[in-house]
């Protein structure tokens, strides 16, 4: 460069908005709206690019007698088909531990196992020569329940197990005044990204690769990629803009699809794109575990618990994929806010022939948080209390206790705070009373109310996960350009990104562009999972960003000759001032380019304070909690089970929030999705195995009528008490949990047919079938209500 | 030929294939991705795309503002239209007031159902109505979105749909009105194998020339073959140019609905005629589809599931079916024979659907049961039509979906209670009875067969609760206008 670009005019704006903790817009929004924003399948394709699809298998287990592909190769347009005998590399991408064939190997192991993939001149022209393949299984009985798997002892993993006194636990039981016993079966959930999983494959130089694809784990596709393609990791560049939702869908489960692409279009010397047709993205990709758990409970006359007992079962499908870590988090959840007491947790990993189930927003959080709040509710019921003051009874707290089953101190417990200011505002128990006068009316109709609590942990318990780096470049105009490993998913970590390093520099937003996440980058990145994107990158973000401001300021204050004063140099309002001296932010960047200072920086971040022994079942897995509190107003229709969610408040934690509308943005749709989880989102297999909800006709995520009438979200607003950024919080996963007021509520509703003597119950997703039935369980078993 | 406009570009498609669909000819032929794909088959939204033409009702001096979901949406139905998609709102540099409205609102995240929400609130806001809260719901109820939790999608739309329209498509309302004239004017010839018939005699001929060809109306069921099962397709004859199909009369007895008109021009006829089958036209899928979908069509596919034919099957519907040379009619009743099997002979087309009006002693109530209001399929549908002389039972008339093979009626019903005081309990148990063993339904992926026993029984006992003449109590959680 010869000549730079001229300064712009050193003018001070005059109050300029403040970068972070306000709401600012979603740093694509404007490009959404308009249809620009480019995702994956929209991204200009070079050419001669083909089209991939899968072929798929057509029982659940079994042993692969042989593969007639002659049909599919005479199939119109078909270029190329592979079977797992032509990966150069490695033939398992399991993520973790080995167990997920990129290709079916010898074994069936779930109904639309991809058996084969099929390379054509045109999407259509693919995916129907998928469905002309032969494949003859001398099939085996599938596994395809809990009790199955248990009986017959097949599991992905081994147990986990912890507790707090656990050798005393069977003597507090017996001598405690009262005890209860529960299950609850726990239905998975479909991820349901409105883009589904997509891959384009582009063949660079000799073996060189260029993958674009919607996968919230980048490092992870490249390694793959590397290894199924048998080259080094260097040769192969995957690049991610931005998905059209994530959820936990594409943290592992993106790969197979990215790595068929690059095998194909390695053979083949072209571009591929491989993308799902809905109906086979809901077959061939896992979904959130479901769970079959039990409990028992010692609890006194006030409803204080003594001890717990808890059997977590989560049904993992065929591989272990993510499900130690999954089935670790339901455990590590299973308390939720509250003191168990004398606890003993124990954790089964059950192999299914099912699809292999995968991480899921809360990544197994909520099928054990779910377990606390039935058992609060069991034991309201059989003590004849309120479920509230049971709730506000055992928090975590003096009269309890502070560690958790897993030996972590809670600290700056917020509960307590947070329910005292939903209880007052959302007037719980004013409405209580007017529900029971309603219901005592309205012999069809019930209402139901619930105040449930959230405290979820966050941090990967893979300790190695929680760490992030980041690479920022200052051009000579002033403009920076910011790079992590994080994803976009619309989460808005990028805006949140855009926003810190804006901050540090003191500079507007339209200073800063966040680019597409890049393994050429940024290296070794983690998945953007475990609601950590912002806490870890922000982090790394904001290192870089000290180091190029400490370079900056010294070459400030070496030009003004203070150069023992460049620690007290700012960065404020698009300029850098030290005392009364001040330059442009734009002219310093010049005069340090002119005194060849490097303005491109690495940061990196890893999270302090964290450790766990898995031998022990001892230690901190979590840098610390996120918060929330939810209320839950419903209608219950008791003669067909039809309701309606009324009335919702969440009071929710994000500490100082960076961006308040994302933030609630956030909340709600966690809440909306944790809502379809409970209630309407309903996965059904047949005796066969096979998924029978395969699409969207017949899997029901909630519709914009499902909004709750009233739905108040307010932020809590006390800083984090750790050091992360900004003392901000993580957001992306802890509210999904808040939708277990929903379920509560429902039960609440029902149990008002017994006088609030029952606890019903209700298995999940509560469906209107399952209501009723719940309903009829009650008007049955001859309580109160019954016949109008 | 196929002619229509792409914003203010005329366009004339020459070739295509039958089964090409709106979706593919945006983003394959046109290089346009703004549009999306979330699912294929109509039930995301994702795909929503705009189709305008001038407002038959108007004397054609306004133009109608509609959505379709152009993933199942076939090329023979933009003929003669205007078809505007996400990349012609903004203007220039400036986002379109649903757009903008959106972004203030922060009712984007991940983003991919975006487009197709900002044209379906273009099309609300063109509809200049002033909408409320439910209004709003019930036009994006075909739009789905996982990351916001729509609350501030509602928001926006309640906002941007306060102003009059004002827009560069209101600005060049008349030269778009006048081309869309001319255009419409000429008959649409097909392209390649699909025809667009435009008269009676004209679908006659090809009939007979194309024995094994398949008739298409809204496509909305029909393209599942194409975009969900991979089908090839050979030929199809569009019905949806015929203007003898797409006519709604009236005369002293009934209601005479052409089978080619879309449930949503038919709705305010229908619902003027029985108000009290709001809910079940609400609930018939999502505002796109029911832009599209015929009532015709949904006869005719005589689907277990549909919710016309339950609704129709109550209130004694004619069918007229026409083969190009005469007319018969029939009792909807005769119609269906079995499992999307029914009584219309080889040639044969239903032409209209006949409804004749209730009297004042009749109590009608249609009730759907799903898992999700919106956009659902019914787990169980179940109309009744019960005609009271002195508060006894004269005449029960039915009509249930989702409980058999076939569309079915329950004639037990009036058996067993005809004489009987409608108030007396005696009316609600046996009722009650009747039902829960009526019929044989099934366990599928929508509900099993114990609830949909349980539930038909239970609607009589709401039906009976709602047509109480004294002590009315509360019997809904939804209320539809």
């Amino acid at each position: 460069m010869r000549k730079l670009i001229d300064a712009p005019n050193p003018l001070e704006k005059s109050d300029k908005l403040g970068v972070v903790h306000v709401s600012r817009k979603h740093e694509s929004a404007t490009r959404q709206v308009q249809g620009c924003a480019n995702y994956v399948d929209d991204v200009t394709e070079p050419q001669g690019t083909l089209y991939a699809a899968v072929g798929v298998s057509e029982c659940a287990s079994g042993t692969i007698e042989s593969i007639n592909l002659d049909a599919v190769r005479q199939s119109e347009g078909v270029v190329d088909v592979v079977t797992i005998d032509d990966v150069p590399g490695h033939k398992d991408i399991g993520p973790v531990f080995e167990g997920d064939p990129l290709l079916a190997d010898g074994e069936i192991k779930f109904f639309g196992q991809p058996v084969f993939a099929v390379l054509a001149t045109s999407v259509n022209l693919a995916r129907q020569a998928a469905l002309k393949g032969k494949v003859e299984v001398s099939e085996t009985k599938p596994i395809l329940s809990a009790e199955a798997a248990h009986q017959q002892k097949t599991f992905v993993r081994p147990l986990h197990r912890f507790g707090q006194h656990a050798d005393r636990v069977e003597s507090t039981f017996k001598n405690a005044q009262h005890q209860a016993h529960g299950t609850l079966s726990i239905g998975g959930q479909e991820h349901m990204y409105l883009e589904g999983q997509v891959s384009l494959a582009i063949p660079d130089e000799e073996d060189r690769m260029k993958i674009y694809t919607s996968s919230q784990h980048p490092s992870e596709v490249q390694k793959l990629v590397a290894e199924v393609l048998d080259v080094k990791l260097h040769r192969v560049m995957v690049d991610m803009r931005r998905m059209g939702g994530g959820f936990g869908g594409k943290e592992t489960q993106a790969a197979q699809w990215a790595c068929i692409a690059a095998l194909l279009a390695s053979r083949n010397q072209c571009a591929v794109k491989l993308r799902l047709p809905r109906f086979t993205d809901m077959h061939v990709t896992g979904k959130r575990h479901p769970f079959e758990n039990e409990f028992d409970v010692a609890f006194d006359e006030t409803g204080k618990i003594e001890a717990t007992r808890m059997t977590i079962n989560g049904i993992c499908g065929h591989s272990p994929d993510l499900s130690d870590a999954i089935v670790d988090r339901a455990m590590f959840h299973a308390d939720n806010g509250y003191f168990l007491g004398d606890s003993d947790i124990v954790g089964h990993r059950l192999q299914t022939n099912m699809v292999s189930h995968t991480a899921y927003r809360g990544f197994g959080g909520p099928q054990g948080m779910i377990m606390a709040e039935a058992m609060i509710d069991k034991i309201a019921r059989a003590i004849g209390s309120d479920p509230l003051s049971v709730r506000k009874r055992n928090l975590y707290g003096p009269t309890t206790g502070s560690f958790t089953p897993y030996g972590m101190k809670v600290e700056h417990n917020l509960l307590p705070d947070m329910i005292a200011e939903l209880e007052e505002t959302a007037q719980y128990w004013q409405r209580r009373e007017a529900i029971a006068a309603f219901n005592r009316e309205s012999p069809v109709i019930k209402k139901g109310l619930a105040l449930t609590p959230v405290k979820f942990g966050i941090s990967f318990t893979a300790k190695h996960l929680n760490q992030a780096g980041a690479l920022v470049h200052i051009y000579t105009d002033g403009s920076i350009q910011v790079n992590h490993g994080g994803t976009e998913m619309g989460q808005g970590l990028h805006t949140k990104i855009g926003q810190i390093a804006a901050n540090e520099f003191g500079l507007d937003l339209d200073m800063i562009e966040v680019t597409a996440t890049r393994t050429d980058k940024v290296p070794n990145t983690s998945p953007t999972a475990a609601s950590s994107g912002t806490d870890l990158n922000g982090k790394a973000v904001q290192n870089a960003c000290i180091t190029l401001k400490a370079r900056l300021a010294e070459c400030f204050a070496k030009s003004l000759g203070l150069e023992d004063r460049a620690g007290d140099v700012l960065f404020i309002n698009e300029h850098v001032v030290l005392d009364e001296h001040k330059i442009t932010f734009t002219e310093l960047v010049q005069k340090a380019y002119f005194a060849r200072v490097s303005l491109s920086s690495s940061g990196f971040y890893k999270t302090p304070k964290l450790q766990y022994n898995r031998d022990t079942g001892e230690g901190r897995p979590f840098f610390y909690f996120a918060y929330g509190v939810s209320m839950s107003e419903v209608s219950v229709d008791t003669l067909t089970g039809e309701y309606t969610v009324d009335k919702v408040n969440v009071i929710h934690d994000v500490g100082n929030s960076l961006n308040p509308a994302i933030d609630i943005g956030q909340i709600e749709g966690a809440f909306i999705q944790g809502m379809g989880w409970l209630t309407t989102e309903d996965l059904k297999w047949n005796e066969a195995g096979k998924l029978i909800s395969e699409n969207m006709a017949t899997y029901k995520i909630p519709a914009i009528g499902d909004t709750p009438k009233e739905f108040n979200v307010k932020l809590f607003g006390r800083k984090n008490a750790e050091d992360s950024i900004y003392h901000s919080k993580a957001v992306g996963e802890p509210p999904f949990m808040l939708a277990i007021s929903v379920w509560c509520a429902l039960k609440d509703a029902i149990s008002s047919l017994s006088g609030y003597t029952v606890d019903p119950q209700l298995d999940t997703p509560a469906t209107p079938e399952r209501v009723l039935k719940a309903v009829a369980a009650i008007q049955q078993s001859d309580c109160r209500g019954g016949a109008i | 030929m196929i002619r229509f406009l792409i914003n203010n570009d005329v366009v004339e498609l020459n070739e295509a294939r039958a089964d090409l669909t709106l979706l593919q000819f945006i983003r394959e032929h046109r290089k346009k991705t703004g549009t999306k794909e979330g699912c294929a088959a109509g039930d995301c939204g994702a795909c929503t795309v705009v189709l305008v033409e001038p407002a038959s009702s108007d004397n054609a001096t306004k133009l109608n503002y509609r959505t379709v979901n152009s993933c199942i949406t076939l090329m023979s139905a933009v003929h003669g239209k205007q078809l505007l998609f996400v990349e012609h709102l903004s203007d220039g540099k400036h986002l379109h007031p649903v757009q903008q409205a959106l972004v203030d609102y922060h009712g984007s995240q991940c983003g991919f159902c975006t487009p197709g929400f900002v044209m379906s609130m273009f099309a609300l806001y063109h509809s200049n109505t002033k909408p409320n809260r439910d209004d709003v719901l019930h036009a994006l109820s075909g739009n789905l979105c996982r990351c916001t939790g729509y609350r501030p999608i509602i928001d926006a739309t309640l906002a941007v749909c306060e102003q009059t329209p004002d827009d560069q498509f209101t600005a060049r309302q008349d030269t778009t009105l006048a081309t869309l004239l001319s255009l419409s004017s000429e008959k649409p010839s097909g392209t390649g194998n699909i025809f667009t018939p435009t008269s009676r005699e004209e679908l006659k001929a090809l009939i007979q020339a194309h024995p094994d060809a398949q008739l298409v109306a809204g496509s909305t069921d029909l393209s599942l073959q194409f975009t969900q099962q991979l089908k090839d397709v050979q030929t199809l004859i569009s019905v949806s140019h015929i203007d003898a199909l797409k006519q709604c009369t009236k005369n002293e007895h009934s209601l005479i609905i052409g089978a080619a008109v879309p449930l949503n021009d038919a709705a305010p006829l229908l619902l003027n005629a029985f108000p009290q089958v709001a809910e079940l036209v609400t609930r018939f899928a999502s505002l796109p589809i029911r832009n599209q979908a015929t009532i015709g069509g949904n006869v005719a596919n005589a689907s277990p599931i549909g919710d016309m034919p339950p609704l129709l099957l109550a209130l004694n519907a004619i069918l007229h079916l026409d083969n190009g040379d005469s007319i018969r009619t029939i009792p909807i009743t005769q119609f269906f024979k079995g499992y999307r099997e029914t009584t219309l002979a080889k040639g044969e087309w239903i032409s209209a659907i006949e409804i004749p009006f209730s009297t004042p002693n009749q109590s009608l109530a249609a009730y759907k049961i799903s898992k999700r209001f919106e956009d659902d399929i019914s787990a169980v549908c179940a109309v009744f039509n019960v005609t009271l002389v002195n508060g006894k039972v004269e005449a029960i008339t039915s009509g249930f979906g989702g409980v058999a093979a076939v569309p079915s009626t329950c004639e037990a019903l009036e058996n067993v209670l005809k004489g009987k005081q409608f108030a007396s309990k005696e009316c609600l148990t046996l009722g009650k009875q009747v039902l829960v063993d009526a019929f044989s339904p099934i366990d599928d992926v929508r509900a099993t067969a114990e609830y949909r026993k349980t539930v038909l029984a239970n609607l009589w006992h709401r039906f009976w609760l709602e047509n109480q003449i004294v002590n009315q109590i509360e019997t809904r959680v939804v209320q539809h206008a």
